[in-house]
């Protein structure tokens, strides 16, 4: 080692060490000794703690407002649709295993195929990429909370009665079972009798006013709560993630909004909006729910090439290659995303120059993703690996999306599409995208990310059986579907003749499923076994460089005691010996720091909300409203009351309510507007 | 390898009697997987019960039960000789499901029942949307007027529409005057809707009447 | 370690590989094509098969080439936060230009999707004689020929016969919900969708039988609608159409007669049409000609005496959530009546 790099390495552990103890270089000459120092600091945490405590018991769960306690409950509720999604996929499997099977009858086969699809799009992976954004997007921007804590804790209830509503009436044979994209006039009045349809349209409407909340919340905190210092060139790659995913939430979910209201009024009120005889079209439902359904599945793959970047960057111990062309491929997508809609119905009558523009579109969207994949092997290329288990489902990634993204190009030419649309092959290239490009990612970041949650190590030799087992269960049972939607079986069908010649293809993909599970199992066990058995985790244990892991493990409930003063996009890498921190932010009142967009300039010294019950008080009206509404009308003018009470009662609230010691001290709110000191306080 | 379990087991302890961050303050720790989560079990609990139920709303046979009641159970007339009582009214189970009754709404049209009902309004036959009913309004008599047919124009459907779809038909008949419940009742087809839907369609009041159809 | 569990995948994908590529024929595949439709679409499926294949390769050996320098260290050694200018101006080329061969592949498909795509469309729709009008019920096709000539407009179901070598033009109605008319053999797939008007042609080149499937999900038995499209010389074709247009063949026997008698008395007057007989109603299939169809419930079942009994007694069974009601006619009625149907050739 040369005798800077040994320097380089000195004054780095230096400025580690000086940095978890908050202090900077500045102070050595100061009078105060350190044993002084160390217990002013001491002092002051305890201060936090007790400002920032989160209520306890069963009262406590339902107004607890820390974005991380939140974020955790998305995860696993997510988690838990993920494996009740499984199982239905299983039970299908099961099903297609043999021709001619009857395991499931048609009516059952058709609400389970329904329900998984539905789980799996809207009760898993948008609201469990949601999640990682509201965990980990103050963290690495160095902020103590959210931008808007109550309006998260609504957002998850409303996504938890959502979710329930599907399940409950899953469970009473009142199950959707028109398809998870429920195309009128089959799931239209006359030929969807019952409530099942309606069921599924109003749990539309729950999740995507929870998805919609995320966004507000993930793209107010990451714009205006940075650390001073993260200028926008130097924001994670996370976090730009987690910010397209936002604003592509925000124009996407108000198709669906129309799709399901739409459907919804057809059903209940006699409007015509899809009724060809009175003047509707069946139509126009297909573009409103692809105008929604083609960004929602980028807004759930876009995340995850959020995930993707940390993991590179700190198992590759280098700055990623590209940093610009990373951010301008992530909103290039998001943009793209929204040009392509039309891909699904190259079958409908629409005029065939309209058609091949949507074909160029899909065709284009190709180039950022490449983009970024050339970006990513250029980071790993060179650099000495520690092929960890995050590290290893993100080589899985790279062979499983890339494939799926291929097979997209062959789905985005208009003539081909007509032979295999609406067969296996595009089963095989969904869950190749959505699997490889979302889900292996996100098994990544679970590996990454807990012991930041837990503080402890998921189990190193479970993840590689975790991850070969998954990777090869999935191969086994998407691979060959390639084939099969060639070979003419079209999707969503219960069963097959055995002249077909089907059965030997989906033998073997109902094994691989078995072997899939097998790998999500033991998942479950290593996260059950960790939590109680696992390494204990310090706060860095990957050696990474985001502002995350600069906390302890897992993050006091006030993230960040001192908020540092970021110098450059990889913040501990990059931190000297006499970097800056944030003093003077009040310890007996919630209160963080709000920075201006571009340069992170602070300007206010923001109050954050505590808890309170109003967030749930308002979910539950809202809950009142859309259940009811599915068998009257009238529900929407009593619901639209009650939902006005609660709001008005939840914007008069007082912001410190919850908080005992805000009360007991007498200490309100300030709003006063200078700015942070920047200098060390007298202490 | 020895050290290396040695010290873990260390840690772990430590982190068991309630480890420290750097600064010696108590951290709370936080489990993402709270099995005992009040929330939790209720949900599980109340899911489960629901498993047992059926709903009944959403009922799909698809092989031909037997039929309900046969049409020479029919009784037009309330008064009888004697002390006994009055028969049992008889339930139809399509009233019960709305699979059943758009099936009755999909049949009307397809066997023909609205050349001469029309769209309930009537003509060639009588309205059957309104109030008045001049074989009685039951279930019995609703099957039986289809079964057995009727003087001045009514055919007999005897042997030529299976009696689960007649019970079909006798669902979608009361429906159209309102008597079935609003979340089973069919909603607008997708045709040409000459009026209300069956779902939105005010309940009447059975009258019954002698009236010949004009 | 790593080489054992790498090796594994790999045997494990060769054989997917294998048994994938061998099953290339079949009477429903989309690679098999025996139309110029289906043939243009193979090629451009071959077209861009071959490049994405090499393309995922190249990138499978580009990730396992980025994995050649491993280590084990400790995760506290210094990051490489100023790698040489040289080194990083290496990658810039060739992320560029890896990216700039990456748009000249997505145009020349872009090209060959377009070209493919004009050559599907018929240019001359007045050229081909036969057009037929393709209505998708839940769950079964009704088959409509029309022609100038309105004696030789015909109605059948779920079995299409078409002369080798003559474009045929498709209108394609959807009476209930939307439905898609497949034929993987002969061309890609178009929706039937209520309240529009979707067109195709398709033209066969081989003799043959070719099977299609509805490909839209429709409801209850979605999966078991599904078509034949019987390819056959012209004359052949000419003495099918003929007999097509002929009304029912009249019971001969005493047990046909009993048949017939049976088929108005029942259920199966109310759905079935018989042209030439008092039966008109087209609720459910024509069965004017049902005896000489090679498959009936929708290419379900082989169109045997045997069958036909089992579909008519137990539909359910079959096609659970089908609309044709199951029966409970005695077993010498049931023999007449199949003994009737299959006499109407």
């Amino acid at each position: 080692m040369s005798h800077e790099e040994e320097q380089r390495n000195i004054s780095h552990e230096k400025a580690q060490k000086a940095h978890k103890e908050g202090r900077s270089d500045k102070w050595s000459n100061s009078t105060i000794s350190d044993e002084e120092l160390a217990e002013a600091m001491r002092q002051e945490r305890e201060e936090l703690e007790k400002t920032w405590a989160r209520p306890s018991g069963v009262w406590g769960w339902f107004t607890d407002t820390d974005h991380k306690a939140i974020a955790k409950r998305y995860i696993v509720t997510a988690f838990v649709f993920f494996l009740l999604g499984g199982i239905e996929a299983a039970l299908m499997r099961i099903q297609l295993a043999f021709p001619e099977n009857h395991f499931l009858n048609p009516d059952r086969y058709n609400q389970i195929f329904t329900t998984h699809g539905t789980t799996m799009m809207f009760l898993f992976a948008v609201p469990i990429m949601t999640a990682f954004g509201i965990y980990f997007v103050p963290l690495m921007v160095g902020a103590r909370d959210v931008a808007f804590p109550r309006l998260n804790v609504y957002g998850y209830f409303v996504y938890l009665i959502g979710g329930l509503l599907l399940y409950t009436g899953f469970f009473l044979n009142t199950g959707p079972d028109a398809g998870w994209f429920a195309y009128v006039p089959l799931s239209g009045p006359a030929y969807s009798p019952g409530k099942r349809v309606d069921i599924w349209a109003q749990m539309i409407t729950f999740t995507e006013i929870s998805a919609l909340v995320g966004a507000i919340i993930v793209i107010g905190t990451a714009f205006k709560m940075r650390a001073p210092g993260m200028s926008i060139n130097r924001i994670p790659l996370f976090v730009w993630a987690q910010v397209v995913t936002g604003f592509m939430i925000i124009f996407a979910m108000p198709a669906v909004m129309l799709a399901s209201s739409f459907l919804a009024s057809d059903r209940l009120i006699d409007t015509h909006f899809f009724n060809p005889a009175e003047g509707g079209d069946a139509i126009l439902y297909q573009h409103l729910f692809w105008f929604f359904g083609h960004p929602e599945v980028y807004i759930i793959f876009i995340p995850a090439l959020g995930f993707i970047s940390p993991i590179i960057v700190t198992f590759a111990r280098r700055k990623i290659f590209g940093y610009v062309a990373l951010v301008l491929a992530l909103i290039s997508t998001g943009f793209i995303g929204f040009g392509l809609w039309v891909h699904h119905m190259f079958a409908t009558p629409i005029p065939q120059m309209g058609q091949s523009f949507f074909t160029a579109a899909s065709m284009m969207i190709a180039i950022p993703s490449g983009v970024q994949i050339f970006c990513w092997i250029a980071t790993l290329w060179g650099s000495k690996l520690n092929i960890k288990t995050p590290l290893l489902f993100v080589l899985g990634f790279f062979a499983i999306f890339v494939l799926g993204g291929l097979t997209g190009l062959m789905l985005a030419s208009v003539p081909l599409d007509l032979q295999i649309h609406d067969t296996f092959f595009v089963v095989a290239h969904l869950h190749y995208v959505l699997i490889g490009g979302a889900v292996f990612p996100l098994f990544g970041a679970f590996y990454y990310w807990f012991p930041k949650w837990t503080g402890r190590m998921l189990s190193e030799r479970a993840g590689r059986w975790n991850f070969w087992l998954m990777f090869i269960g999935f191969t086994l049972v998407f691979f060959p579907m390639h084939q099969l939607g060639l070979n003419g079986m079209p999707r969503r069908v219960y069963t097959y003749l055995p002249e077909t010649g089907w059965g030997t293809l989906n033998l073997i993909a109902s094994i691989g499923a078995f072997v899939l599970a097998a790998g999500v199992l033991v998942f479950i066990v290593n996260a059950i076994w960790a939590l109680r058995a696992g390494i204990v985790a310090g706060d860095n244990p990957w050696g990474a460089d985001s502002l995350e892991w600069s906390i302890p493990s897992p993050p006091p409930n006030y993230n960040f005691h001192n908020i540092p003063v970021v110098q450059g996009r990889y913040p501990i890498w990059q931190a000297t010996a006499d970097a800056p921190i944030v003093r003077g932010l009040n310890t007996k009142k919630r209160e963080t720091l709000v920075t201006s967009v571009m340069d992170a300039q602070p300007e206010l010294r923001f109050d954050i909300p505590g808890p309170s019950l109003w967030p749930l008080m308002v979910a539950l009206a809202t809950a009142v409203t859309f259940i009811i509404g599915i068998f009257t009308p009238w529900a929407f003018l009593v619901g639209a009351i009650l939902a006005g009470i609660t709001l008005a009662c939840w914007f008069f609230a007082d912001p410190n309510y919850e908080n005992k010691h805000a009360r007991e001290t007498g200490d309100k709110s300030e709003h006063v507007s200078p700015r942070a000191e920047l200098q060390p306080k007298e202490v | 390898m020895l050290k290396k379990r040695f010290h873990a087991k260390t840690q772990r302890t430590q982190r068991r009697k309630g480890g420290s961050n750097a600064s010696g303050a108590h951290v709370k720790f936080d489990r993402p997987l709270r099995l005992c989560d009040p929330l939790r079990l209720c949900v599980t609990f109340f899911a489960c019960l629901l498993c047992f139920s059926a709903c009944k709303r959403e009922q799909r046979q698809f092989t031909t039960p037997p039929a309900t009641f046969k049409s020479y159970d029919v009784t037009m007339s309330d008064i009888r000789p004697g002390v006994g009582g009055m028969p049992m009214p008889v339930q139809n189970p399509a009233d019960q499901h709305a699979f059943d009754a758009n099936e009755g709404k999909r049949l009307f049209s397809q066997y023909n029942c609205s050349g001469c009902h029309f769209n309930g309004g009537g003509g060639i036959g009588p309205p059957l949307m309104d109030e008045k009913w001049i074989y009685g309004e039951r279930p019995e008599n609703i099957y039986s007027t289809i079964v057995e047919g009727r003087p001045n124009g009514m055919p007999s459907f005897r042997q030529k529409i299976p009696d689960n779809q007649v019970q079909q038909l006798v669902a979608y008949v009361r429906s159209m005057s309102g008597q079935l419940r609003k979340d089973v009742a069919p909603t607008r087809n997708d045709s040409m809707n000459a009026r209300r839907s069956e779902q939105r369609t005010e309940r009447k009041t059975p009258l019954q009447t002698t009236e010949p159809p004009q | 370690m790593i080489q054992i569990t790498r090796t594994i995948p790999r045997l494990i994908l060769t054989l997917i590989a294998a048994l994938c590529f061998a099953s290339c024929g079949g009477i429903q595949n989309a690679i098999n094509p025996a139309g110029p439709n289906a043939q243009n679409i193979s090629s451009l499926w071959w077209l861009m098969f071959i490049v994405c294949s090499i393309v995922f390769v190249l990138v499978m050996i580009a990730v396992l080439l980025a994995l050649r320098k491993r280590t084990v260290e400790a995760a506290d050694r210094v990051p490489m936060l100023e790698p040489s200018e040289e080194s990083e101006r290496r990658r810039r080329n060739v992320v560029i230009s890896l990216t700039t061969i990456t748009v000249i592949i997505l145009f020349v498909f872009l090209i060959a999707s377009y070209s493919s795509g004009r050559s599907l469309r018929l240019n001359d729709p007045t050229k081909n004689g036969l057009s037929i009008e393709l209505t998708g019920h839940q769950w079964w096709w009704e088959v409509r020929y029309q022609d100038v000539d309105a004696s030789n407009i015909f109605t059948t179901a779920n079995e299409i016969h078409i002369p080798v070598g003559v474009p045929v033009m498709f209108s394609l109605r959807g009476a209930d919900v939307i439905h898609s008319f497949w034929v993987p053999n002969l061309a890609g797939k178009k929706d039937l969708i209520p309240g529009k008007i979707n067109t195709i042609w398709l033209q066969a080149d081989k003799p043959g039988v070719y099977r299609g499937q509805c490909a839209e999900y429709c409801g209850l038995q979605h999966a078991k609608m599904a078509l034949w499209v019987v390819a056959e010389p012209q004359e052949q074709f000419n003495a099918w159409r003929q007999n097509q247009t002929q009304q029912a063949v009249q019971a001969a026997s005493d047990v046909q007669k009993r048949g017939q008698q049976i088929f108005f008395s029942t259920t199966c007057v109310m759905c079935h049409a018989i042209n030439g007989t008092p039966a008109g109603s087209n609720i459910g299939p024509n069965l004017t000609h049902v005896g000489s169809r090679h498959m009936i419930a929708a290419a379900t079942l082989v169109n045997t005496r045997e069958h036909m009994a089992q579909w008519i007694q137990n539909s359910q069974t079959f096609k659970p959530g089908n609309k044709m009601p199951q029966h409970n006619l005695s077993d010498a009625d049931l023999q007449a009546l199949v003994e009737y149907l299959q006499s109407l050739k």
